[in-house]
């Protein structure tokens, strides 16, 4: 997902304390700032959330791409307003983060560092027009599926970020759907560039929820915080069944095989995706991670005047005040 | 006069200046300095798009030749756009455009205001509008020179450059030609030079502010809003931004 393959730290706290934070966590009570938590529950949630922040920024890129090339000056509009709210996304992730007691600027000198990561997806290119409408559709689509359940997490800055953002959600996907829909009954090459956006966007968003949980430590840890809500293989499922009869109905082909109908499970047989592609991307050797990384440091860097320069002056006024008083 | 008469000619002028600024601030997105200032910029773009959108729809119906808006903005070449030189220059620094953003805002705002008691109710209902953003636009790019001329010494003299720089292409928007002169008669818009002095107050408040030094050079560069002689620049904007209509001329979006 966006928050993909997070280790927990195990907390070495005192006993005691741990059970009544667990019972707490159990009763459905939000942890809030200031309340006493295991250190392992906060520095998963620093990870969590701020691999999270990181990809709502990063995830501007492959869609800005596109913004200067968007064909009407309504899908420009749409678009441009699409981006902008990821940004914010990121902004209240951020902000939420912060409540754990790391600044924003520390964690964009640990993304930019490679210390921190950011969802696989965001390194796939955006090469047709179609890809837009692919991502919003799929990708959206994906976001929201670990997102609604996101908004239930036990720490109380968290899931209400993830309310705000949800409720923005659903428009992402929709714009996209839209996209698809004109360009799949659209003309002979609009339907072509549809087809091959899903062909590529396909596998990659299987990957967004990450590999099969399997008896991975860290999912139970997070699990038993609610920090994590439902397993990997339970939200892919769910995704692929939502996913299926839309494609059909844009009369899109889903690239799989063995792709088919179970009756015995109410759901869809699926061929997993490529996981040594997925652990590729996620050392830095998917298509774009170096772009990706170039531009966001380009950013910072190109800024660094502009916020120091912002900052002294904001100093100064704070000093004229001081003075005058 | 020109196939859509002059008031077609000065829609496309407030079309196109908004639709070619708003497409130089969305090349900004995902790159800006800070997230807030990222958010800043694609709302300010967002809403000259939004502008670009109402100004284009009137002039496609004043025109009525049966082209509409996405027509205009997406199928004229260079030579029939028609926006001031000012919004096509690239974005720079960062300084660089929020001083471009401040002179053009503090234009924008007095042309708005005029425009509001346009004779043209259709006019005064979009400019309306319009100089409410624009009000919020210019405070914001106001603020944003103040702070960055009067931050760091790189800060400032980066500002400094950016005023010099851009100060020849500041006289288009106060120069008037035929089809001011008529939309003037016809009270359907101001007089641009009228609107200079309402300009160089704020100007000097702002500038003072930021402790920069008002450029002198009475030199202004013509050529946009009459589409007689646009810069480089601006093919280049049309490449990108009317590619795949061009490519796919007869599929909708
Ligand atoms: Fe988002
Ligand atoms: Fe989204």
């Amino acid at each position: 997902m966006y928050a993909q393959m997070v280790e927990s730290t195990a907390s070495d706290d005192d006993p005691e304390k741990l059970a009544a934070f667990q019972a707490r966590i159990d009763a459905g009570e939000k942890i809030e700032p200031k309340d006493w938590m295991p250190e392992g529950y906060r520095k998963t949630l620093i990870r969590q959330i701020g691999q999270h922040a990181h990809s709502e920024i990063v995830g501007q890129l492959p869609e800005g791409n596109w913004i200067t090339r968007a064909p009407t000056l309504e899908r420009k509009a749409i678009l441009l307003a699409k981006v902008q709210d990821e940004a914010g996304h990121g902004l209240y992730l951020y902000c939420a983060a912060e409540t754990l007691g790391v600044s924003r600027d520390e964690m964009t000198e640990m993304l930019l560092e490679g210390r921190m990561k950011y969802s696989s997806i965001f390194n796939y290119p955006t090469v047709t027009w179609a890809d837009i409408g692919a991502i919003g559709w799929l990708v959206d689509g994906a976001a929201i599926m670990n997102q609604v359940p996101l908004q239930r997490t036990s720490y109380g800055p968290y899931s209400r970020a993830m309310i705000r953002i949800c409720k923005e959600e659903s428009f992402h996907m929709r714009q996209g759907f839209d996209i698809m829909m004109k360009m799949a009954n659209g003309s002979r090459e609009q339907k072509r560039m549809a087809q091959d956006a899903l062909n590529r966007f396909w596998y990659p968003s299987l990957m967004m929820f990450g590999p099969s949980d399997g008896d991975s430590v860290h999912s139970s840890q997070s699990m038993a915080w609610k920090i994590k809500i439902s397993s990997n293989d339970e939200l892919r499922q769910k995704f692929v069944d939502q996913t299926v009869p839309q494609a059909d109905y844009l009369d899109l082909k889903i690239p799989d095989p063995e792709l088919k109908w179970n009756q015995d499970k109410g759901g869809y047989d699926f061929s997993e995706p490529d996981w040594s592609e997925f652990h590729a991307v996620l050392k830095g050797n998917g298509p774009c991670n170096s772009d990706r990384m170039k531009a966001r440091i380009r950013a910072w860097e190109d800024g660094r005047w502009v916020r120091d320069g912002l900052m002294a002056h904001a100093q100064k006024k704070a000093a004229g005040k001081v003075a005058a008083e | 006069m020109t196939a859509g008469g002059d008031e077609f000619e000065f829609l496309c002028r407030m079309g196109d200046n908004a639709l070619v600024l708003g497409q130089r601030l969305s090349e900004w997105c995902g790159s800006a300095p800070a997230l807030e200032e990222d958010i800043a910029l694609a709302n300010t773009a967002l809403d000259l798009l939004g502008q670009a959108k109402m100004w284009l729809d009137l002039a496609a119906e004043v025109e009525d030749a049966g082209r509409t808006s996405d027509d205009l903005a997406m199928k004229r070449d260079v030579m029939d756009f028609r926006n001031l030189l000012l919004v096509e220059r690239p974005n720079g620094d960062f300084g660089h455009t929020m001083t471009r953003q401040f002179l053009f805002d503090s234009w924008h705002v007095e042309m708005l205001k005029e425009l509001a008691d346009s004779k043209d109710a259709r006019i005064a209902e979009i400019s309306a509008k319009s100089a409410k953003e624009a009000r919020y636009h210019v405070e914001r790019s106001a603020e944003t020179v103040i702070g960055l001329g009067d931050g760091t010494p790189e800060s400032h003299s980066r500002m400094q450059t950016a005023l010099n720089e851009l100060w020849s292409y500041v006289g288009e928007m106060f120069h008037d030609d035929e089809v001011d002169m008529s939309m003037a008669r016809s009270k359907l818009a101001p007089l641009p030079s009228n609107l200079r002095s309402g300009f160089d107050r704020r100007f000097r408040k702002v500038v003072e502010a930021a402790t920069l030094i008002p450029p002198t050079g009475a030199y202004a560069h013509l050529g946009g809003k009459n589409g007689i002689r646009h810069t480089e620049h601006l093919g280049h904007i049309l490449t990108q931004m009317q590619w795949l209509q061009r490519a796919y001329p007869e599929s909708e979006w």
